[in-house]
């Protein structure tokens, strides 16, 4: 690797620079951690070295900016709004940026970080400040050229201008810059002086995606690659007896059956010929415990919830004396079923693993946990595992789970060859990471026409969602609360799912508070608007969210909606929920159809900071709310003798376009750092579609999907 | 394994492949046209959509052993550099999120276009119903088709 090693840094310095070969200068940069003081910057393109840096910007003689990142896209767009902050407080034209994301098959099979939706507000201060720094080190090379003091010159637009008027492109000077000190304490721009942040920049991928380039990790493919796919249990709890792969081997292009574990890989010349020599496999399988079944888990959620074992997660004032006390106690029971997460690009993934290194390419959202589970299921060093992301076909969580790459890796392992595996859609849907299914019991007193008392229980399988945050609305509103969580533990696999937590918690918490409301013979946003009074001064350093910014997002979707206000016929639900560090308030208006519910338009206020990208962060929140409306309305997942009902997207129903309403999204203007927008927008829209449902027909939905709910009722009649 | 020519993209290729292998992974595993997207193998999603003849299909369920007569054309050969009306339209809305069912997206939508040149708004979400876009990016791919429709006039 040619390389160079200069000291134009101190340790307060978060960015190394160099003198490319080529006669651009290189700045590279860590987002999160200082990197290592003897951290070696590259001098050629090909070199990029991000183990020790997390991305790349090279500003080239010609004033053309490239940025180097080795995250991939999952869907989020910050491919896109990341560069234009780093654009921004470098002061260059938009249309002189380019980003590249760090090269596959680069020579050094570099190591790389993580995205998530953490991304934007973990990065933005540093993003910020590498532009900012990399702009004053190149005012500075202009000012030693024109021998003027640093102060008296400016710079746009690419372009430095002294007091006499004297003007140096960004490209002209990048030579001297390169090898000068790395100032600190660069003051950043003013934010009303934004004039790229704030754009409507479209997504940077565009003309891959529209025109149908290899961007994907289904799409990667290696000299002498075979395609592998895999029989695995049917049901969860089953281990393999024996198999018989006659059959298997006698398809065309199939060239091995390897057994790994309790699964069956059959690799081939093609992808078909993998698919075909897989369903020719016969094996039988031994029940190793009981079955799990979706009328056992709501049996065992139910008792969890009639019974006294729960950890106790929050606790304030005294909850039993509100209820004791009360004018009135309701109590509301909710149920949501496990979902799959359904990525349209199937989980799949490629690896060579051989005597010298392991090579690992593919979507996935957790590289680095990737490589040390890889080193340890194959006992070799972790130095000799490498890890490239490709672009994601969608992530919702599921990509965080390494488990397609693993069985990648033991199968080149066994195989000594480079092969891809890929799931089948079946596959996909039935050996999924599912969000689990989860029980609500929520509790409320109400005296002298106050909400005193709120008493929740969760009951979920593996694992708890209110354990993570016990610490948003109304957590802080109202004096005596309490929340309880239990778990049972299944051997069906469960993980995180868009907007982890808070996916189905929202919507019991809107619809609960919209059942209150009722109860109190007051409007449901004014009720939301009298319970954040209370948090608004509190000392309890642990509100996560903040009660002023949930008022004004309420009240911009107030207004926005026309709430109350609408023609005849139209009903409206409310709803509004943090999470992710965001604030949304979300309103739905449906229509009834042969008395059925169409949901028309759902408007959106979102408190998310400054809003780096209009376009992608509105595409966040359509996507976001629709997505959420789309598994609150249909999404049904049972379990019978361990297996899924549904395989496919013919018994799976997914929303489909004739089912969307128009989501018109508003943001809360402020100067606050942004915060993530991927995941935020969803959690409301259960609630809202569910309270407008219930203005429409006045019956509550106290299980997803609505859409069976709904069908019970009309069966009734 | 028998030999096939096909008419893909305006060009003659050659392939050898089972009879029954579907155009998806005769287009994906042989002939680098990765554009055209695997989603459900059951003609349930959309991301396999090409065109036989102009009429969109799913190449999931179209035998390669069939094709001998027709024009096939992918989402690599609608237009020469991209600027087909349909992709300008998708590239003036912004419409992907993660961008995996967009081919199929946008060779539905030319397909319907080409038959119906001014569609209402319920035609528009009529005729894309049938494709899948698990990010929900709805609301972006009806309005970027009603704009590819006032281009193609």
């Amino acid at each position: 690797m040619k390389s160079q090693k200069i000291d134009n840094f101190n340790r307060r310095s978060f960015l190394k620079t160099s003198l490319l070969a080529s006669g651009g200068m290189l700045i590279g940069f860590n987002l999160l951690s200082a990197f290592k003081l003897d951290a070696i910057m590259p001098v050629d393109i090909e070199s990029l070295n991000f183990n020790d840096f997390n991305a790349f910007i090279r500003i080239s003689e010609d004033g053309y900016i490239t940025i180097f990142s080795p995250n991939p896209e999952i869907g989020q767009g910050v491919k896109t709004s990341m560069p234009m902050i780093i654009a921004e407080e470098l002061d260059v034209d938009w249309s002189k940026v380019n980003v590249v994301q760090g090269a596959l098959d680069s020579k050094n099979f570099t190591r790389q970080v993580a995205g998530g939706s953490q991304s934007i507000r973990s990065s933005w201060s540093a993003f910020r400040q590498t532009g900012a720094t990399a702009k004053q080190m190149l005012i500075n090379a202009a000012a030693i050229k024109w021998n003027v003091d640093a102060s008296t010159c400016v710079a746009a637009k690419g372009i430095i201008t002294n007091a006499n008027g004297d003007k140096l492109g960004y490209g002209e000077v990048v030579k001297q810059a390169a090898l000068l000190e790395v100032p600190v304490n660069i003051k950043l721009k003013e934010i009303k002086d934004f004039t790229i942040i704030g754009q409507e920049i479209v997504n940077v991928d565009i003309d891959k995606i529209i025109t149908g380039k290899p961007l994907f990790g289904l799409d990667y493919k290696a000299v002498g690659m075979l395609h592998a796919c895999v029989l695995r249990p049917p049901a969860f709890g089953q281990k393999l007896e024996s198999f018989d792969d006659a059959k298997a081997k006698l398809v065309n292009g199939v060239s091995e059956v390897i057994k790994f574990g309790d699964k069956i890989a059959v690799l081939a010349t093609s992808t078909w010929a993998a698919m075909k020599g897989k369903k020719a496999l016969t094996a039988t399988w031994i029940n190793d415990s009981d079955f799990e079944s979706t009328e056992k888990h709501n049996e065992v959620l139910t008792k969890i919830l009639d019974g006294t074992k729960f950890d106790t997660r929050r606790e304030d004032g005294n909850i039993n004396e509100a209820f004791a006390t009360a004018d009135k106690v309701i109590e509301r029971t909710y149920h949501s079923p496990f979902l799959p997460h359904n990525c349209l690009e199937p989980m799949n993934f490629y690896a060579d693993v051989t005597a010298e290194k392991v090579h690992l390419v593919g979507p996935i959202q957790t590289p680095q946990w990737t490589v040390s589970r890889v080193a340890k299921l194959l006992e070799r060093k972790e130095e000799e595992v490498f890890c490239e992301m490709t672009r994601m076909g969608g992530g919702f969580g599921r990509r965080l789970y390494g488990d397609f790459a693993l069985e990648a890796a033991e199968i080149s392992n066994l195989s000594k060859k480079p092969i891809k595996v890929i799931f089948s859609r079946e596959d996909d849907m039935t050996a999924g990471t599912y969000r689990p299914s989860i029980k609500y019991r929520i509790k409320a007193s109400i005296k002298d026409g106050k909400v005193t008392g709120y008493y929740l229980k969760e009951a979920a399988i593996n694992g708890n969602m209110y354990g993570a945050i016990p610490n948003f609305f109304p957590a802080g509103c109202i004096p005596n609360f309490k929340v309880d969580t239990a778990s049972h533990t299944s051997n069906i696999t469960t993980g995180a799912w868009r907007a982890p937590y808070t996916n189905f918690l929202a919507f019991a918490e809107q619809s609960f508070f919209d059942e209150l409301a009722s109860e109190l013979n007051i409007d449901t946003i004014q009720l939301r608007l009298d319970l954040l009074q209370n948090v608004k001064n509190t000392t309890d350093e642990k509100i996560e969210y903040s009660g002023q910014r949930m008022e004004d997002t309420i009240k911009l979707v107030r207004e926005k909606a026309n709430w109350g206000k609408v023609e005849e016929g139209v009903f409206q639900g409310f709803s509004a929920y943090y999470s992710h560090n965001t604030h949304v308030a979300e309103i739905a208006d449906i229509v009834l159809q042969d008395g059925f519910p169409v949901i028309k338009k759902v408007t959106v206020a979102v408190d998310c900071g400054v809003v780096v990208n209009p376009s992608g962060a509105r595409n966040q929140v359509e996507g976001g709310v629709i997505d959420g409306i789309g598994h609150a309305m249909f999404a049904d997942f049972s379990f019978k003798e361990g297996k899924p009902d549904a395989q496919n997207f013919d018994t799976y129903r997914l929303i489909r376009m004739l089912e969307t309403p128009k989501v018109k999204v508003h943001f809360v203007e402020n100067n606050l750092s942004p915060t993530g927008l991927g995941e935020p927008g969803l959690p409301p829209a259960g609630g809202a579609v569910a309270n407008a449902i219930n203005a429409a027909l006045g019956k509550r939905m106290y299980s997803q999907p609505f859409a069976k709910e709904l069908e019970k009722t009309a069966a009734l009649g | 394994m028998p030999n096939y020519i096909l008419h893909i993209n305006g060009k003659e290729r050659a392939v050898t492949a089972d009879a029954d292998t579907p155009l998806l992974w005769v287009l994906r595993d042989q002939l680098d046209l990765v554009g055209t997207k695997f989603g459900c193998g059951i003609a349930q999603c959309g991301a396999c959509t090409v065109h036989l003849d102009g009429i969109a299909i799913r190449s999931c369920q179209m035998q390669v052993s069939f094709l001998d007569d027709v024009k096939i054309t992918t989402i690599e050969g609608l237009s020469e550099d991209g600027k087909h009306p349909v992709q300008e339209a998708w590239k003036e809305i912004d419409v992907p999120q993660c961008g995996y069912c967009q081919a199929g997206q946008i060779m539905t939508a030319t397909a319907f276009l080409n038959e119906n040149k001014n569609p209402s708004e319920e035609e528009i979400r009529e005729a894309m119903h049938g494709n899948i876009c698990r990010c929900a990016s709805y609301n972006r791919i009806e309005m970027a088709v009603k704009v590819a429709a006032e281009k193609m006039l």
